[in-house]
């Protein structure tokens, strides 16, 4: 292995005496996604130093990049070439990083056609608790060599480890798109969308709320025009539309925040991941759908309890974004077996416990 | 070591071992089950990768989960070795036996069913790939991942191997396409890992589970997606002088924003040996050929035929063939799917290596095979999945010679050790098994091994579950790492020095 560049040496020694020191780390990139997942806890380990591309062939379709670079410088480098995440990773500011991408794992509203940052990560190099530095996947799109580590890394929150640098799959960008808006009711919009799902049809993105279906085509453009014949529909204006999409994406569209008053009043934010064919789901409050009818955001007063419910009753799961009773965990418990599991990973990726300690579930 | 290897040490101890172990599975599984008679356990002495065998101790064919379980908590308390198979169609090992363990057979879970809404089948982990997408197409629906053995390959199987195929630069590996995997932990305790929604609360473990061959528990059923099926699809066939300049259109086609649905690359004396085994109507002239496909609807797929061509014909292609009907395209892709048997026409044997590079070295790596064939005296024949890297050399040797069958071995290595220089891998999608395990040495450090093995011990803590696959052992790494100082001086007076 190449001798580590100052940055990193000046982290591997840090993480080094934390061993002796018992110190607990609170890893940090911009600091942009700081409320998802539980209280964060520890010294803060500042990975921002650890910044730039190191390798991006555009032929290759793969980007490396070290976990400090800004999204946004990533997101600029590809744009000049042509391609892009197609994932759409949320970005909650400027300050987001690669490295906070892949240990949030979220992924916008093109997830339920192209896939989620989990697919598109190919490699990791990842110092674990131990202070080894270690590199899993690589570079290429076709790799089974050993367990697939780089993948189990995504939307660990930090903790297996400190992700050091990430090798990303990436697509040119489509073609062609178009955006079509539909005046229909949940009921409506969830029917068709589970209809359209079955049919080649080029749709990329899906959003209904408060009455109104939008629906993203992208492809080539013979498949846009003949999608966009066949769905009907109203056709929104190319700038509006976009802008539309990435209030969507980044999370900053008016749905998404909620002012003290309400926050006061009882009213959380959750995200309910279910199969995208589950009815409509009858919670108090307000409602947001995108990913087909798979990804259901609800503003809504109720219980957590029943939220919870609400998602496993059609197999899928909730998650507690923004307000309400945190000591109730935010993510959705597991199953005995399952946790027992994710505690002897902990274990044999960080022993001494080092790295976002309970930041994924209490105890872990 | 575990104590179940040494009690096999002697045939008499070994024997005893069997009957106890027979003795106690009977408890929970009808005599008809369990083979082990060596007459009856022959059949599953190897995978496909046939050069290695062992006979096991016990095969068992359970038909429920609850007698899966039922097996797994037996051999976990008596500490057995369990090895799960499929249909055994592995490349690299992944199902060999241990001789003093249970091959679980999981052949009789063959059931699934498609929910056409959803655009899911729930499908037993023996279901056969194809099957999936035969039993879906009434509703316009199928499987993607299309690895060349999908006639006979169980999808229990491929979520083990993360299959490919020729298909996954557009529609992604086995990976992409699986919402849930339940199964079983190596003490018998059920296990679901995903969901029936686009994802699981937690570490993403369907990941680490998908290619863990077998390692970290036994899968019983898997939810697959399933994907419309493409209006239509054409297939165009380029050939190229030379190998440079096939190479090279493959980036060029990738440079130019085109995602084909599958770009695959031969080489002329794989084409010749193919032709001659189901006349493909390939171009014997070329140094390559490249198979490029569009898929979509008849709009997107004229539209993008047309781009291909372009960027075809700047690259130097000298001859272009575009399928002009379903017939002629299947035809065009009978050869590239015929390529492994084609090559036991014109060999006693063969070995095929999986590595992945970077695309944009895939003529320089030829150009190194092609050295390799006569330092190591052997021929090689070449199939790629050239649009994500993957390639298929095929070492032909005959196995009944020592000599060449050791010269074979080192050739593979040597390609496998190049791939790695080259920024690549040394398995794509056939998995490490047992084959590519010294390979393992050379692609991972100590740390990362050890880590692998961590990860192995948190499902698995006393390595009962496919044990000895994947993860070398320090020893052998140092072995293999000694054999490499010291290669001019081993004994094989028919290599070259260098």
């Amino acid at each position: 292995m190449n001798a580590p560049d100052p940055a990193l040496a000046r982290l591997i020694e840090q993480v080094a005496g934390a061993h002796e020191q018992r110190t607990q780390f609170d890893i940090c990139g911009g600091g942009t996604k700081r409320f998802y997942g539980e209280k964060p806890v520890g010294v803060p380990l500042d990975v921002t130093s650890l910044s730039g591309i190191t390798c991006y062939e555009p032929t290759e379709l793969v980007v490396t990049a070290r976990a400090g670079t800004p999204l946004v410088d990533l997101e600029a480098a590809l744009q000049e070439h042509g391609q892009c995440l197609p994932f759409e990773p949320p970005r909650f500011g400027p300050a987001g990083t690669v490295g906070g991408m892949v240990a949030a794992g979220l992924s916008g509203p093109a997830r339920a056609s192209v896939g989620s940052v989990r697919d598109h990560v190919l490699g990791v190099t990842l110092l674990n608790g131990c202070g080894e530095l270690l590199t899993f996947g690589g570079q290429v799109t076709k790799n089974v060599a050993g367990y697939d580590v780089s993948r189990l890394v995504v939307g660990s929150l930090g903790v297996l480890g400190v992700i050091c640098d990430v090798s990303l799959k990436v697509l040119p960008t489509s073609v062609a798109t178009a955006t079509l808006s539909f005046e229909w009711d949940e009921g409506r919009a969830l029917e068709a969308l589970s209809g359209w799902a079955a049919q080649p049809l080029s749709i990329n993105a899906s959003a209904w709320h408060r009455g109104r279906l939008r629906v993203r085509l992208a492809g080539a453009r013979a498949a846009v025009a003949a999608a966009c014949a066949r769905l009907g529909g109203e056709r929104l204006e190319t700038s509006a539309a976009d802008a539309w999409w990435l209030s969507v994406r980044d999370q900053s569209a008016e749905f998404f925040s909620i002012g003290a008053e309400n926050l006061a009043r009882g009213e959380a934010l959750w995200r309910l991941s279910v199969p995208a064919v589950t009815a409509a789901l009858t919670l108090s409050g307000e409602q947001f759908i995108e990913w087909g009818g798979a990804q259901r955001w609800w503003r809504t007063t109720a219980q957590p309890a029943a939220v919870r419910d609400a998602a496993a009753r059609a197999g899928g799961h909730a998650t507690l974004i923004k307000g309400a009773d945190r000591s109730l965990g935010v993510f959705a418990p597991l199953s005995a077996v399952l946790m027992r599991t994710h505690q002897a990973l902990k274990q044999a990726f960080d022993p001494r416990r080092i790295f976002n300690p309970g930041r994924l579930y209490p105890g872990l | 070591m575990n104590t179940a290897v040494s009690a096999a040490d002697s045939g008499a101890e070994r024997a005893q071992r069997q009957r106890a172990v027979v003795a106690a599975l009977a408890e929970v599984l009808p005599r008809a089950a369990i083979l082990f008679r060596h007459e009856d356990t022959a059949a599953f002495e190897c995978d496909a990768l046939t050069a290695y065998r062992t006979s096991p101790m016990v095969v068992v064919l359970p038909e429920t989960e609850a007698q899966v379980a039922a097996i797994l908590k037996i051999c976990h308390k008596m500490a057995v070795p369990v090895v799960a198979r499929g249909a055994g169609t592995g490349l690299s090992g992944g199902a060999t036996p241990h001789a003093a363990g249970v091959v679980l057979s999981l052949a009789k879970f063959n059931k699934m069913r498609i929910d056409p809404r959803s655009c899911t089948a729930i499908v037993q982990c023996g279901v056969r790939n194809l099957a999936i997408s035969e039993t879906a197409a009434p509703y316009g629906l199928y499987y993607a991942p299309d690895p060349s053995s999908q006639i006979a390959c169980t999808i229990g199987g491929n979520v083990a191997e993360n299959s490919g195929g020729v298909h996954c630069l557009k529609y992604g590996l086995t990976l992409h396409n699986v919402l849930q995997v339940r199964g079983f932990l190596v003490d018998g305790e059920a296990v679901e890992f995903g969901s029936q929604a686009l994802d699981a609360p937690g570490l993403d473990l369907l990941s680490i589970i998908i290619g863990s061959e077998g390692m970290l528990a036994v899968t019983t059923e898997v939810t697959v997606k399933l994907i419309p099926k493409p209006l239509s699809a054409r297939c165009i066939m380029a050939s190229f002088q030379d190998i440079e300049s096939a190479g090279a259109a493959v980036a060029s086609v990738i440079a130019h924003g085109i995602i084909p649905a599958g770009l695959e690359m031969m080489d002329k004396a794989m084409t010749a040996a193919v032709d001659a085994f189901v006349h493909a109507d390939y171009d014997l002239e070329a140094a390559a050929i490249l198979l490029c496909e569009s898929d979509g609807t008849p709009e997107e797929v004229e539209e993008e035929i047309g781009r291909m061509e372009t960027v075809l014909n700047a690259a130097g292609a000298s001859r272009i063939e575009v399928s002009r009907d379903e017939a002629q395209r299947l035809k065009f892709w009978s050869g590239r799917k015929n390529a492994f048997p084609a090559s036991g026409g014109i060999s006693p044997d063969y070995m095929c290596m999986d590595s992945t590079i970077p695309r944009k070295r895939l003529a320089e790596m030829l150009r190194a095979i092609q050295q390799m064939e006569g330092k190591y005296n052997l021929r090689c024949v070449n199939v790629f999945h050239a649009g994500d890297g993957n390639l298929h050399p095929l070492i032909l040797f005959d196995a009944e010679d020592a000599a060449e069958m050791r010269r074979c071995e080192l050739f593979g290595a040597d390609i496998l050790e190049t791939s790695v220089r080259l920024g690549g891998t040394v398995t794509g999608e056939h998995g490490v098994g047992v084959e590519k395990l010294n390979s393992m040495c050379v692609q991972f450090s100590a740390a990362e091994r050890a880590q692998f093995m961590g990860v192995k011990r948190a499902f698995d803590p006393l390595e009962l579950l496919n044990p000895g696959k994947v993860i070398p052992t320090l020893h052998r790494c140092a072995e293999y790492g000694k054999m490499h100082v010291h290669r001019g001086a081993l004994p094989f007076p028919e290599l070259p020095r260098f």
